[in-house]
């Protein structure tokens, strides 16, 4: 039971280290998600906020970790 | 259909480089359990890990054929969105200095040293402690390596140059950990987890807006231009929060 509790903590290690950035990255899909929903005549509008908001939450956390 | 022509060979060094860095650390535990009680337990355990990888490759792999593209091109994108920019994020920090870099030297050495500790505590029990060492090695970086090529290849019909990628990837360490017996220590590792994850967070980017619908500005080509910009983003992250080396040893 332990042994495979600890692979699959293992396995969910591999898409979340840091929860913060994990949880970001998600929410960023999501208004990415709504904007190609409720705005599909400019489809782009939500390519641009998924790009933009991925790097923005990868320097925001690299950034974070580094005031640590 | 020159679009997709253009992502086999991104697809293909993508997967390999991933697969490079899973199968070196893979081979640095299988290596140590070798060194401390012999290759037969390491081997059984490695062996078995394969197995098992194989198997789940075979019940997984025919399901992503009735999974609908835009759904599988999203729910890979967004897993590569997680995977991808926890291993830039990790890279970034340790070019950075912030954490301390990987050293499968020391990694080599503390699994030697835990074996060896296990030796003295449990004699008896210790091949089948080192089998499963290594067992877990094959099954989670196999995992990863697995993962790697169904995220890359899968979006776009590409599981072919994505396996190949990965197949080259861990054959060529195996022969050359055959041949060295040592831990791979001079790959730098850091160097390779900063590009493939600039790679991987470029494909997710890609993926996740394909399966949103959105009509990338110049179709597949669209990855070499996001790849560029977490390049560039990434290059200024490590500047922004760089520090001195021995405080990151410290």
């Amino acid at each position: 039971m332990t042994a495979s509790t600890n692979v699959l903590r293992e396995l969910a290690g591999l898409f979340v280290d840091d929860g913060a950035l994990a949880l970001t990255i998600m929410a960023v899909v999501i208004v990415a998600g709504l904007v190609a929903i409720l705005i599909p005549d400019a489809p782009l509008a939500a390519g641009a906020i998924l790009l933009v908001g991925c790097l923005a939450a990868l320097v925001w956390s690299v950034i974070k970790a580094g005031q640590c | 259909m020159t679009g997709s022509l253009a992502l086999v060979w991104p697809v293909m060094a993508a997967a390999f480089l991933a697969s490079l860095v899973e199968a070196v650390e893979a081979l640095t535990i299988i290596l140590a359990v070798a060194i401390v009680r012999g290759w037969r337990p390491a081997g059984l355990g490695a062996l078995a890990g394969l197995l098992v990888l194989a198997f789940i490759v075979a019940i997984l792999g025919p399901l992503l054929d009735h999974v609908p593209l835009r759904l599988l091109q999203f729910v890979i994108g967004v897993l590569l969105l997680l995977f991808g920019m926890r291993w830039l994020r990790k890279a970034i920090l340790r070019a950075a200095g912030v954490i301390p870099l990987h050293n499968e030297a020391m990694a080599f050495a503390t699994e030697t040293a835990e074996l060896r500790e296990q030796a003295r505590r449990n004699e008896e029990r210790l091949d089948w402690l080192a089998a499963i060492a290594t067992f877990k090695a094959m099954l989670l970086e196999g995992l990863e390596v697995v993962f790697i090529v169904i995220a890359l290849g899968g979006g776009r019909g590409m599981l072919i140059p994505a396996s190949a990628g990965a197949v080259f990837a861990c054959l060529a360490v195996a022969a050359v950990g055959l041949i060295v017996h040592r831990p791979l220590a001079r790959v730098p590792e850091n160097t390779l987890k900063f590009a493939v994850g600039v790679m991987l967070s470029a494909f997710g980017v890609f993926w996740t807006g394909e399966g949103l619908g959105v009509p990338w500005p110049g179709a597949d080509f669209a990855i070499v231009g996001f790849a560029a910009i977490f390049l560039a983003v990434s290059g200024a992250a490590v500047a922004l929060v760089r520090r001195p080396k021995t405080e990151a040893l410290s």
